[in-house]
């Protein structure tokens, strides 16, 4: 596996067509990235990768080599945490988000992130869609309904909420919390979409609703979503990057990922036969 | 080992057992001692029967003996020789009666302990008659005349033993003395007081010019002005006042108490007059309903021991929201710093270990503190500074209610930081995660998110602190409570709440009339009747803040789904 990062460039999407190139205006770049949880728990390990504007971005791998962790990098969440070390760099649109001066509550409106485990406040359902936006300062009740209405029909569960739209959150079925945590995080209308397992509790229709969702925001936002999914992951995203061990392994568009991979070990995950 | 005994061993049903014998015995402990304290002080408020008898002690004359029976117990014969009571001592066990013979003008004691064996000829009659007075106790007798200004009504002498009109005339006119006394109360302590405080304001107000030099002589003359229309609005209620105090004192009723002794009784000085002997079932009830709310929500009387203790509820209730309004945000203000932005280590482990130690000092060892450093220090200065034409006379200098809720407030912040901090640990990650994630800062999250689901662990702690505070008296007699209060700390009179002033605390009520009242036999009912209320009004207190907490709860509800 160290082949594939043995060298310092930036690993874009190989055997992309020329016309995806052209389009492909890098968002999210990413340089010698490592994770430190303690000392010896060394979660990402050089991670380099180039992540292109506007488009969807899938991240597989088997459970526990750092998907969420390298996500949570993105929105510096992992500052909450005391011990958490990180070395590298990422820059956003050409700026280095590890700054010092980086207005990090700013990134974090701009870069949303749908967690794995829905988290929805102990508020009511309106409350927790329009959250965002009353952060921000915005009062008028025509604006915050107008924005959740259309967050909660993004996210596939309008029909579902809207007589209840002042019951208490946590009352809704686990995967409509998670639909849930997805308006709450596209009303404040991020730049940048960070989807941690996003349909890991949903229901085929509903999942199938999700996948509309970021088909419909894929020319607008960057998306990054991860999954164990690969017939979701070949269906929703144009790049795809596989990881382990806390190593990048390959990145590559999405079909050549799934039909072509270059490491036998993407091969060996996608086929069924890891471990 | 039978098979059967060792599947009811290992089924653990000896374990359930014992768990339900111990809940059992704590629910037990309670009942009983809320009984008990019912039991002893409601009975008190009940009209018993005076009872009319002979005592005649061998070797001694006989005497008429009027009276309540309040308790029987034997004693030993030898107990009552070594007291100096002639007794028969072939005879062991003698039964003795408490007797509650009032008429404190006669008789010198309220009460007395009589031989049953020499008590002869017991009768209950009708035209006994109960008078409560504001002061010397209650009156035993049977009234015989009424009389005004001095005169003898000519129609009003008793034609009978059980003379209804003459009844009929005292209650009219007894009617007539309780309106004027409301009046005179309403006059002395409203619109006297309220002339009186702008009095003293006006005095200040020109020492503080004279001590700042900025008396003129234009000024000079307008306080002398303000100063005269005061005075004359004095003068005037002055005058009502002699007028109604002469009204009132016109009737006086004549009794016949025991041994045909006669005494007149000004009307003025009764609280209450009825005839247990002749009263039905309802009636009984009247009394009864009319002596307990007497008790909380009159004044207390007769150096505490009758009357009600409507100030110390009144202050109880005062000094303990004024605690919870000081000391909810300052402990969770703490908490959330310790918590939420002090870094954990070494510095913050250590805080928390004094601060759970502060909550084991002793209390009076706070009531001492704030009397050296609140009253003294503190006060002292405010005096110095902004109360300075009043000294030397202290404002602040002296106990008084915002120093005892600041003490108490001192006492119980440990609580209230422990349980906030407590709730603010139980709120996952995950959910400030989720407020972070939205582009909310640290105090945004904290605000919106993190404080409203932990306010149900801070009422926790405010109920705690309630219950810690509001039975405390020992740092309380440092501090600001005294047996009798002048007035309320809240009133009608401008600043309306009046901080500085002491006030009347149940607890130190009950210490009060327990131990250094006069009169302890008449006093032992009212200490049950005062500590039962003292239990209820905190159960009142902190069933409101429980209420509290699961609404907040409902809205906050379930951070383990
Ligand atoms: N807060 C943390 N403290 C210490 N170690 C952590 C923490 N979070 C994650 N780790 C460790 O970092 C490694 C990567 O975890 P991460 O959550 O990124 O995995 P993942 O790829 O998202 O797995 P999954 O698919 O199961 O969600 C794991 O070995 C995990 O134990
Ligand atoms: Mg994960």
């Amino acid at each position: 596996m160290e082949d594939s990062q043995s060298t310092n460039q930036p690993q874009t999407p190989a055997g992309a067509d020329g016309e995806a190139k052209v389009k492909s205006e890098i968002c999210i770049d990413i340089k010698k990235l490592n994770l430190y949880y303690a000392k010896d728990t060394h979660a990402l390990k050089d991670i380099t990768l180039a992540i292109p504007r506007n488009q969807v971005t899938a991240f597989i791998g088997p459970s526990g080599c750092g998907k969420s962790s390298l996500l949570r990098c993105f929105n510096r969440m992992n500052d909450l945490i005391d011990e958490c070390r990180i070395k590298g760099k990422i820059n956003i649109d050409g700026v280095n988000i590890y700054d010092k001066k980086t207005d990090i509550a700013d990134l974090r409106r701009r870069v949303g992130m749908v967690f794995q485990k829905p988290n929805p406040f102990p508020k009511s359902v309106y409350e927790n869609v329009a959250y965002g936006l009353r952060i921000q300062g915005i009062k008028s009740r025509r604006i915050l309904d107008e924005v959740v209405e259309n967050a909660l029909r993004s996210a596939a569960l309008w029909d579902e909420v809207r007589d209840r739209l002042e019951d208490n959150a946590l009352e809704l079925s686990g995967g409509q919390q998670q639909r849930l945590v997805i308006a709450r995080t596209i009303a404040v209308e991020p730049e940048v979409l960070l989807l941690d397992e996003p349909a890991s509790s949903l229901d085929p229709i509903s999942t199938l609703k999700i996948e509309e969702l970021i088909n419909e925001l894929r020319s607008t936002f960057t998306i990054l979503i991860v999954t164990h999914n690969m017939q979701q992951a070949a269906r929703v995203s144009d790049h795809a990057a596989f990881m382990d061990m806390g190593n990048m392994i390959e990145f590559a568009s999405t079909d050549v990922l799934f039909t072509n991979p270059s490491e036998k070990q993407t091969e060996d995950y996608i086929t069924g036969r890891y471990g | 080992m039978s098979k059967k005994l060792r599947k009811w061993l290992r089924a653990g049903s000896p374990w359930v057992w014992f768990n339900a014998g111990a809940v059992a015995i704590s629910i037990i402990m309670v009942a009983g001692l809320i009984g008990l304290l019912a039991f002893h002080g409601l009975r008190h408020f009940w009209p018993t029967d005076v009872m009319q008898a002979r005592y005649q002690p061998p070797g001694l004359p006989a005497t008429e003996v009027i009276g309540e029976l309040i308790e029987s117990e034997t004693v030993l014969a030898e107990r009552l020789q070594d007291s100096g009571v002639d007794v028969d001592p072939a005879k062991n066990f003698y039964q003795r009666d408490l007797w509650k013979f009032g008429n404190r003008e006669i008789t010198g004691t309220d009460f007395g302990w009589l031989l049953t064996d020499y008590i002869s000829e017991k009768k209950f009659p009708d035209a006994l008659t109960v008078l409560e007075r504001q002061q010397w106790g209650n009156f035993y007798g049977i009234p015989i005349a009424l009389l005004e200004r001095g005169e003898t009504l000519a129609n009003s002498r008793a034609q009978a033993e059980n003379d209804s009109l003459l009844w009929a005339e005292l209650q009219f006119r007894l009617d007539r003395a309780y309106e004027l006394r409301e009046e005179i109360s309403s006059l002395q302590g409203q619109e006297l007081g309220r002339v009186n405080s702008e009095l003293e304001r006006l005095r200040l107000l020109e020492r503080a010019l004279v001590i700042a030099d900025e008396m003129s002589p234009t000024l000079k003359q307008e306080i002398n002005e303000n100063r005269a229309t005061l005075e004359s609005r004095l003068l005037v209620i002055q005058l009502r006042l002699n007028r109604l105090k002469a009204e009132i004192s016109r009737d006086s009723v004549l009794m016949r108490a025991v041994n045909n002794r006669e005494v007149q009784i000004a009307l003025e000085d009764i609280v209450r007059a009825y005839q247990p002997n002749q009263l039905g079932l309802p009636g009984k009830f009247a009394v009864y309903f009319s002596r307990l709310w007497e008790f909380l929500s009159a004044e207390p009387r007769e150096a505490n021991t009758e009357g009600g203790v409507f100030p110390a509820i009144f202050g109880t209730v005062v000094m303990v929201l004024l605690m919870s309004i000081i000391v909810t945000p300052f402990g969770v203000i703490a908490a959330i710093y310790l918590r939420e932005y002090a870094k954990q280590g070494l510095v913050t482990r250590l805080i928390r270990i004094a601060v759970n130690n502060l909550a084991g000092v002793p209390s009076i060892v706070y009531g001492v503190f704030g009397l050296g450093f609140f009253i003294y220090f503190i006060g002292g200065e405010i005096d110095q500074l902004f109360y300075a034409e009043a000294l030397p006379a202290p404002t602040f200098g002296t106990p008084g209610l915002l120093w005892a809720s600041l003490t108490l407030a001192l006492l119980t912040v440990p609580v209230v930081i422990v349980a906030t901090e407590e709730g603010l640990t139980r709120i996952p990650r995950s959910i400030r995660e989720g407020s972070l994630a939205l582009g909310a800062t640290k105090f945004e999250t904290i605000w919106r998110v993190v404080l409203p689901m932990a306010s149900p662990a801070m009422m926790t702690g405010l109920i705690l602190a309630i219950a810690r505070a509001a039975g405390e008296v020992a740092p309380l007699m440092l501090v600001g409570v005294v047996k009798l209060a002048p007035s309320l700390p809240v009133n009608g009179i401008y600043p309306y709440v009046h901080l500085d002033q002491q006030f009347m605390h149940l607890g130190f009520h009950i210490y009060d009339v327990g131990f250094q009242s006069p009169n302890v036999e008449a006093a032992r009912p009212l200490v049950f009747a005062t500590a039962l209320l003292l239990v209820i009004v905190i159960a009142v207190l902190n069933l409101t803040a429980a209420a509290l907490r699961n609404r907040l709860r409902e809205n906050y509800q379930a951070l383990d789904v």
